[in-house]
């Protein structure tokens, strides 16, 4: 009997969060994000009013049909109305997978634009590293023999191939804003996870592959990348971050660290 | 369908042969049931020592030197040391709790008597299936004590850092060796009662216990060992593999090209680390029906019987845990969506495991349609029932998000998918136990529970496991990582940790909360009052016998089953209740169809 009020309070307070977002996603910064931020209100609006009349008819029978001495009533079930919930649920559900495919395949399907930015991402234990190609847009050859972290060459990049030899690497990732971009992700060891809040974006960096990601980001800033799959005793402290500079800053960025080679 | 003779009628006399090595189903049912219960306080433990690291991670606790000399040099728990404490949370939790208990505890007690047999149909296999999955968790418990410690890869292992050896991290030398030999191990375990269960069900049937009128309880427990045979096999293949990647050098998981803390990884090549997923979910995803069927099951039981109404939709309710059973080998990709695979995979995965929400979403519809209009008795296994029913909806609820890849982009691996998890495979399925033990335990031990403590335990253990899990959802809205140690190095996390705070007091006061139930429990077995035959005026065989069972449950009488198993308030009924093996006397009032 108390369990009722009990179900319907925790019911409302747990959808009152829901509704004043005291904990919530930072805003998106790219037009995915954006879509991303309409399926996830949807999926929230549909599956939170299943919750609260789910809740609240549980709650309803509890009060409602405890024993006041009456006799229950007799009945095996109702084929219609078995019929008609389970079609119900099947189309919403399946409605919303239809309906948030799109923003999957904007990301999977879909190609990098022609003219992104390629920058390749390597995650090994415990740190994020980043190699642009230099002026001659080409990544130069690299060899695991020469990988050499405390010298400033995670990648190990073979000097012996001026392909290689103007190739930028950074700790942090700098983008400029507006451009697509296109990482090409590596791991070295095991496997870590590239995500970035305010991109609605996360993909697995799996040793022996080589997965791409594209994206836009649209807002100047500097965003946090967390690791996302747990790679090891250090895998609370796998971040850097993604700073989304001016065309120019990210030029002028680029020369600055071709300078300091 | 006759009961072949499985053994005599006389229980055997010495101590060992009889409560031991007991080749007796409602011993090991015991047996598993204190198996599970020992575990369950392991895995809460545990729990509540990570709860505790991630809000105080620089605190130095003197007696966590002195049980971790390495892992808590100092009295200061290391990230390593809170990622072993992790995964043996989750490895126990999953194998040697929530698959234990409700499937081959209740199961290996039950089955046999609700359709009517003397054991199950093989004695001495039952018996060592026990044996060892506790020959299982002395070598899961022992990676605790080797050198390195207990392994911190999590409860799904993935390689390389479960693969490539101690170079990845303290506790992936021995600890996780011991680790898969611990799963192997329990995988064959669980075979052997998976054909155990499938053989009872099928060959052991009484007269007139026809497929469709087995309580709701067998046809879970029935489907459960489906799902235990298929899923354990390839387990136990996978682990095998993982073995002999680390041991003997093979590469199924392990690519060329890796180099590992500046060690360039020279004798592999051509293995694949999401090989290694596909295997493991394949098995990983039945697992979650593995523990939370039978709990549908004791569910659907208790609230009919309480209700003092039939299930509501009976059919559709057998329906619906065989389609569960089915889809739930077509939906393991959902667990990749992230992981690399082929992203057009991701949308068949996403289009089933949205499937198998519909008959999810026909069961929960059907315990309110059989609450409706009934007359609710609220005994302490009614209230766990109930709470299953809520518990279910909240964690069911949010796999609707899950499931879809779109919004997994964001989800994936946040205290989202956490908070998920733990409330249906977690609480809900632990919910379903203490049903099945308040149901249950005046037939197991002869004596009744204390009402009054239950119910407190009840309201504590529900509001607590809301007040843990419920947050979760919001930390992962937020972005909050999983199995993160520690959450001082990423800036956006600060401010959610009074979220971390609360939940950290919610778990205390949850694991405090489940004192009462253990006092409950063991002051019940000892000083309870005499329970009767059938005190909640049940329909199901096992209340046609005495209270606890005789050796060989119906006492050399081969009982016969004239009755669905749900005939509450049948109109005309002498009683509110028509128990299965009830003669067909009154016509009018008899088989009624199931439709």
């Amino acid at each position: 009997m108390l369990l009722a009020p009990v179900v319907w309070v925790l019911t409302v307070v747990i959808c009152y969060f829901f509704v004043v977002k005291t904990w919530w996603f930072p805003p998106p910064i790219n037009q995915h994000g954006l879509a991303y931020d309409e399926q996830f209100m949807r999926t929230l609006i549909i599956t939170g009013i299943i919750f609260f009349v789910a809740q609240f008819a549980l709650g309803y029978a509890i009060f409602k049909f405890r024993d006041d001495g009456r006799r229950a009533s007799y009945y095996h079930g109702n084929d219609k109305l078995e019929t008609l919930w389970t079609s119900a649920t099947a189309l919403l559900f399946l409605g919303l997978v239809l309906m948030g495919s799109k923003i999957w395949a904007n990301v999977h399907f879909d190609e990098a634009p022609p003219d992104s930015i390629p920058i390749e991402v390597l995650g090994k234990q415990f740190a994020w590293s980043f190699r642009y190609p230099g002026p001659d847009g080409k990544f130069g050859r690299t060899d695991l023999k020469l990988v050499n972290d405390s010298a400033g060459n995670p990648f190990g990049l073979d000097d012996k191939d001026p392909a290689a030899k103007d190739d930028l690497v950074s700790a942090s990732l700098k983008i400029p804003v507006g451009k697509p971009i296109k990482l090409i992700m590596h791991s070295r060891d095991v496997i870590h996870n590239f995500f970035v809040r305010e991109l609605r974006m996360k993909q697995d960096i799996v040793p022996g592959m080589e997965i791409p990601l594209h994206f836009q980001a649209d807002k100047i800033g500097v965003y946090e990348v967390p690791c996302s799959e747990l790679c090891g005793l250090g895998h609370f402290q796998m971040r850097t971050t993604m700073t989304v500079l001016s065309e120019a800053d990210f030029e002028k960025w680029k020369q600055q660290q071709q300078a300091l080679k | 369908m006759s009961a072949p003779v499985a053994h005599t009628a006389h229980a055997p006399e010495g101590f060992i042969r009889k409560y031991v090595f007991s080749l007796d189903h409602k011993v090991i049912g015991i047996q598993y049931y204190f198996l599970g219960l020992f575990s369950v306080f392991i895995g809460m433990s545990l729990s509540l020592l990570m709860r505790f690291h991630m809000v105080n991670p620089e605190a130095k606790v003197a007696w966590f030197a002195k049980l971790w000399p390495t892992g808590a040099a100092g009295g200061m728990m290391t990230p390593e040391l809170y990622l072993s404490l992790m995964t043996m949370h989750g490895t126990i939790m999953v194998f040697f709790v929530l698959t234990t208990v409700p499937q081959s505890g209740f199961g290996n007690y039950f089955l046999p008597i609700q359709i009517g047999a003397e054991d199950m149909a093989f004695p001495v296999l039952n018996m060592m299936s026990f044996w060892t999955t506790f020959i299982a968790l002395v070598v899961m418990v022992s990676a605790f004590f080797v050198q390195g410690g207990a392994p911190l890869s999590g409860w799904t292992a993935y390689p390389p850092l479960s693969g490539a050896g101690r170079v990845t991290g303290p506790g992936e030398g021995l600890g996780q060796t011991l680790w898969i030999v611990s799963i192997a191990i329990f995988c064959g375990a669980s075979l052997m009662g998976a054909i155990n269960f499938i053989a009872t069900t099928v060959d052991l049937r009484c007269k007139g216990m026809r497929l469709m009128r087995m309580p709701l309880t067998c046809w879970t427990w029935l489907v459960t060992a489906i799902l235990g045979l298929l899923g354990f096999a390839v387990l136990l293949a996978a682990g095998v593999l993982l073995i002999l990647d680390r041991e003997a050098g093979t590469s199924f998981f392990l690519p060329s090209g890796m180099m590992i803390s500046d060690h360039i990884l020279t004798n592999h090549k051509g293995g694949s680390p999401l090989l290694w997923q596909h295997l493991f979910w394949f098995f990983g995803h039945p697992e979650v029906y593995i523990a939370i069927l039978p709990g549908m099951g004791v569910t659907s039981h208790v609230l009919s019987t309480f209700s003092r109404k039939p299930i509501f939709g009976y059919k559709a309710m057998v329906y619906a845990i065989l389609s569960i059973g089915f889809l739930g080998f077509l939906v393991w990709g959902h667990h990749m969506f992230m992981s690399g695979m082929n992203p057009y995979s991701a949308l068949a995965f996403s289009v089933l495991t949205m499937c198998i929400g519909v008959p999810s979403a026909i069961k929960t519809f059907n315990w309110i349609g059989t609450l409706w209009g009934g007359k609710i008795h609220f005994d302490t296994a009614m209230m766990f029932a109930l709470g299953f029913v809520s518990l279910f909806v909240t964690g069911g609820i949010s796999g609707i998000f899950l499931g879809q890849p779109a919004l997994d982009l964001y989800f994936h691996d946040t205290y989202f998918v956490v908070g998920h998890f733990h409330m249906i495979m977690g609480v809900a399925a632990i919910f379903g136990m203490f049903a099945g033990t308040f149901y249950w335990f005046p037939k197991m031990f002869g004596k009744m529970m204390n009402e009054p403590l239950g119910k407190l335990h009840f309201y504590c253990t529900f509001i607590g496991v809301y007040a843990i899990f419920t947050p979760m959802h919001y930390l992962g809205i937020a972005g909050n990582p999983r199995r993160y140690s520690d959450f001082s190095n990423v800036e956006y996390l600060s401010p959610l940790m009074p979220v971390h705070h609360f939940m950290t007091y919610a778990a205390y006061f949850t694991a405090a909360a489940q004192i009462l139930f253990v006092v409950n429990l063991f002051w019940s077995m000892a000083k309870g009052p005499k329970a009767p035959m059938n005190p909640w005026n049940s329909t199901s065989l096992e209340w046609s016998i005495p209270s606890p069972p005789p050796f060989d449950n119906f006492a050399g009488v081969h009982p016969v089953v004239n009755h669905g198993p749900y005939e509450f308030s049948v109109p005309g009924a002498p009683r509110d209740y028509i128990m299965q093996n009830d003669p067909l006397t009154a016509p009018a009032v008899t088989e009624t169809d199931a439709s």
